[in-house]
């Protein structure tokens, strides 16, 4: 369940009263809607499912579990904060 | 051709022609007059000309010598929409055939073809398929020596189908055959899978994306001919056009009776590929390709017929992503990247974008 | 392509793998809820990689294969109205109802188009004012912001003939449902990741405190799904039972207020029957009374709908994780994706379409023999194949 795909914003845009974004996938693009993440910016991240965008992508966060693999201690550390 | 009850000289390409004055395809430029004549005359005879064709006999004759042995195919082609990024459905149709021949290592010579046109067709949408069908023939080294036009109502075509038949010549002592596969073998590929059917997509109605991607529409001759030249242990090839990877490998491995293993890092893709597949939930072992060839080859010859695809512009990216195994008959599995295995079953139906 | 390619990096993977059989004294039980996770192990082979150290057993997060047979008929006997446009995602289009499916019927001449997003039902109902539009609106809770905004744009655009054919079903009283049945066997749970990006992971601290069974939010690729189940491995060795977020990357503890707030305009919590499962309390959604005139339901009377269940098909016990797709006599046989008895081979993530495309037993025999790939611990190996 719950396909959804990671993109990045290379423009942003109004579509009547729809904050629309154009979000590309590794060299194709597609007009996503960006209600839902208004704080996004060109050239952030953002999960996309069926032509939404439901949150931003944290770089922080997602290095974390290559972090913790490193020293291969225990993975409580891998709990959000 | 048959029912054309007037002299051959009243058919000269020199003759302005009253077809011109439709700018439509009507039923009457199906019904073996006047108009279908002027058709023939005003639309196909002056790109497909060559001597068999402009005699407008009910046959063609092509000559051959007694020792070769005659390779022929048909294909039907219904793609929509009829133009899409990096071709149409006139390249299709010329491309398509020849491949289906060049794989099987026949050289091809004629083609035949055959319009069911939708009354209502612009013809000067038809002007531009013939044209591009003149330039692929031209780009394929081949020419279209018999034809025919039909057209059914409007509603009852999707613009305009075409079938094309294909005639090639085997050369002697050449054997190429799906079935003749075995353990050991590599398998090799000529470039990115998946090109021209994300390209189609990416026209569609309702699954439309922005890309740079086109089909990678193109005639596989000038490649076959470097890979065979100088090498006996190719077993076979195919085009994986419908079902892509997918289909081609499944259909050796059952008709070979051997298993295949492909590592799924080896497989060129490229990133527009990828990102429309993982957009709409698709797999790209599955989508066609209408320029590329799949190879099985000896171990011995493997590398050889790698550095030869890699010296023609198609086979650039060639890549051996696998080998014929005993291990699983008629099964393909798929090494994925962490190690694990999966098989690379047929496609079943229609592969249709997901949301889950 | 970045966010998506090192989570399948092959080395981190090994790793994992690793530590999840060093990690683990005896084979625990996990249930991952959604069926992209589904596909997503049983793609990679996570789970035969696995399954000295812990047994993966299939949830029913699959809203195709649990939409209840009554709303497929609706949407079939819809879409065969001549003035109707039955627009649907493709998960749904091949899915049996009683008597045929969507894409069959479009043969017949309905008029069923795919799209990607719900926004393109709006489209297509703003192109074609003098025909009914109506889509078929099904999924979790990832896909109720994007429906719910369909519905309130066609509100705001004032598009009468938009409306939709809603099958939304929740997660946390299925978990109730399949932890609370007397047969349990599930010991912890991979928790919906993208369910979680829209609510939040509160309900799931929530349910793992009442039932004290771990729950490890997990995401989809293979990196996030392994660090899901070490954690939740880690847990049940050391006798804990919480929520772990381990998909912070997309996953706050709020979840997406914005998303949430549309989701709640629109939409109520009802109860919802569940294909092969039954009715579970306050398990689905249904568009609020104010927007009845965009209520598929309302808008077409097509009638009682007389369903028939295919009698051979075992799809509830699967997605009850009580049964295997090989434990049925059909698989494979009777029941392919091209001839499906039910949903949950037809739906591209339901387990038996899962375990048909991937090649599971008994349909490929050779392939549990074959080695893979650097893991010393692997029990079988096939003969002479170089890793």
């Amino acid at each position: 369940m719950c396909l959804a795909v990671p993109g990045r914003i290379v423009r942003i845009f109004a579509d009547g009263e729809l904050h629309m974004g154009t979000v590309a996938f590794g060299g194709v693009s597609k007009c996503v809607c960006l209600e839902h993440v208004p704080d996004a910016k060109v050239g952030d991240y953002v999960l996309v499912h069926v032509g939404f965008a439901l949150a931003r992508i944290d770089e922080q966060e997602a290095r974390r579990v290559f972090e913790v693999l490193e020293t291969l201690g225990g993975l409580e550390e891998l709990e959000a904060t | 051709m048959k029912s054309l009850s007037d002299p051959p000289a009243a058919f000269s390409v020199s003759c302005p022609v009253s077809a011109s004055r439709y700018d439509r395809i009507v039923l009457g430029h199906g019904s073996g007059g006047r108009l279908s004549a002027d058709l023939v005359a005003d639309v196909f005879l002056p790109a497909f000309t060559n001597p068999t064709l402009v005699a407008l006999e009910d046959q063609a004759t092509v000559h051959f010598a007694p020792t070769d042995r005659i390779a022929v195919t048909t294909d039907s082609f219904v793609v929509q929409p009829i133009f899409f990024p990096g071709g149409d459905i006139g390249r299709l149709a010329v491309h398509g055939t020849v491949n289906d021949l060049a794989v099987g290592g026949a050289k091809p010579l004629s083609l035949t073809a055959a319009f069911i046109l939708e009354e209502g067709f612009e013809i000067e949408k038809l002007r531009r398929i013939v044209a591009s069908m003149k330039a692929a023939c031209e780009e394929a080294g081949v020419q279209i020596v018999a034809g025919d036009t039909k057209v059914v109502e409007r509603g009852k075509g999707d613009s305009v189908f075409i079938t094309t038949t294909g005639i090639g010549l085997l050369p002697h002592g050449s054997a190429l055959s799906i079935a003749s596969a075995r353990a050991g073998d590599r398998v090799l590929v000529s470039g990115s899978m998946g090109d021209h059917g994300l390209a189609i997509l990416s026209v569609r109605e309702g699954l439309s994306f922005e890309t740079a991607l086109e089909s990678d529409c193109a005639p596989l001759t000038g490649l076959v001919h470097l890979m065979m030249r100088g090498s006996s242990g190719i077993r076979c090839m195919r085009d994986p056009t419908r079902g892509g990877l997918s289909s081609a490998l499944n259909e050796i491995a059952q008709a070979s009776g051997v298993g295949i293993e492909i590592s799924e890092e080896a497989v060129p893709v490229r990133t527009e590929v990828r990102g429309a597949c993982e957009l709409l939930g698709l797999d790209p072992f599955y989508a066609a390709c209408e320029g590329r060839l799949v190879a099985v080859v000896a171990e011995t010859d493997a590398g050889r017929v790698l550095d030869a695809m890699r010296a023609h512009p198609l086979g650039r990216a060639a890549r051996d992503i696998g080998s014929v195994v005993t291990s699983h008959p008629r099964v393909v599995t798929v090494r994925t990247g962490v190690g694990g295995v999966r098989t690379l079953a047929m496609l079943a139906g229609e592969a249709l974008p997901r949301i889950c | 392509m970045k966010f998506l390619d090192e989570y399948r990096d092959a080395e981190s993977a090994r790793r994992l793998i690793e530590t999840i059989r060093q990690a683990s004294s005896r084979r625990w039980v996990l249930m991952e809820v959604c069926g992209g996770q589904t596909h997503s192990i049983v793609k990679y082979g996570l789970d035969e990689l696995l399954s000295d150290a812990v047994e993966l057993v299939h949830g029913p997060g699959c809203p195709v294969c649990v939409t209840p047979l009554e709303i497929i008929d609706r949407a079939l006997a819809i879409a065969s109205r001549p003035d109707a446009i039955l627009c649907t995602f493709g998960d749904m289009a091949r899915v049996p109802g009683s008597r045929t499916d969507l894409l069959a019927l479009r043969a017949q001449g309905a008029d069923v188009r795919v799209v990607y997003s719900p926004l393109d039902a709006v489209e297509v109902a703003a192109r074609h004012p003098d025909r009914r539009v109506v889509f078929f609106a099904i999924g979790f809770e990832t896909t109720a912001p994007a429906n719910a905004m369909s519905v309130d744009l066609a509100r705001r655009r004032r598009l009468r003939n938009f409306s939709v054919l809603v099958s939304h079903v929740r997660v946390p009283p299925a978990i109730d449902a399949i932890v609370e049945a007397p047969d349990n066997r599930v010991q912890a749970f991979l928790g919906p990741g993208h369910v979680c990006t829209v609510l939040g992971t509160g309900e799931y601290s929530e349910l793992a405190k009442r039932h004290g069974i771990p729950i490890a939010v997990t995401g989809f690729e293979p990196i996030d799904l392994l660090a899901g189940i070490l954690a939740a491995v880690r847990q049940l060795e050391e006798g804990r039972a919480e929520m772990q977020n381990c998909y912070g990357r997309v996953v706050l503890d709020a979840g997406n207020q914005s998303a949430q707030n549309l989701v709640t305009s629109v939409f109520e919590v009802c109860d919802r029957k569940w294909r092969g499962i039954g009715s579970i309390p306050n398990s689905g959604y249904r568009l609020r009374d104010h927007l009845r005139e965009h209520d598929a339901e309302v808008v077409f009377d097509v009638g009682a709908i007389d369903t028939a269940e295919s009698a051979e098909c075992i799809s509830g016990l699967i997605l009850r994780g009580l049964k295997k797709p090989h434990d049925c006599p059909a698989f494979g046989t009777r029941c392919t994706p091209t001839t499906p008895l039910g949903a949950t081979m037809v739906s591209s993530e339901g387990a038996c379409a899962a375990y048909y495309a991937y090649g599971r037993p008994p349909r490929a025999p050779g392939l549990r023999s074959l080695p893979l790939a650097g893991m010393p611990k692997a029990a079988e190996s096939a003969p002479g194949r170089p890793s």
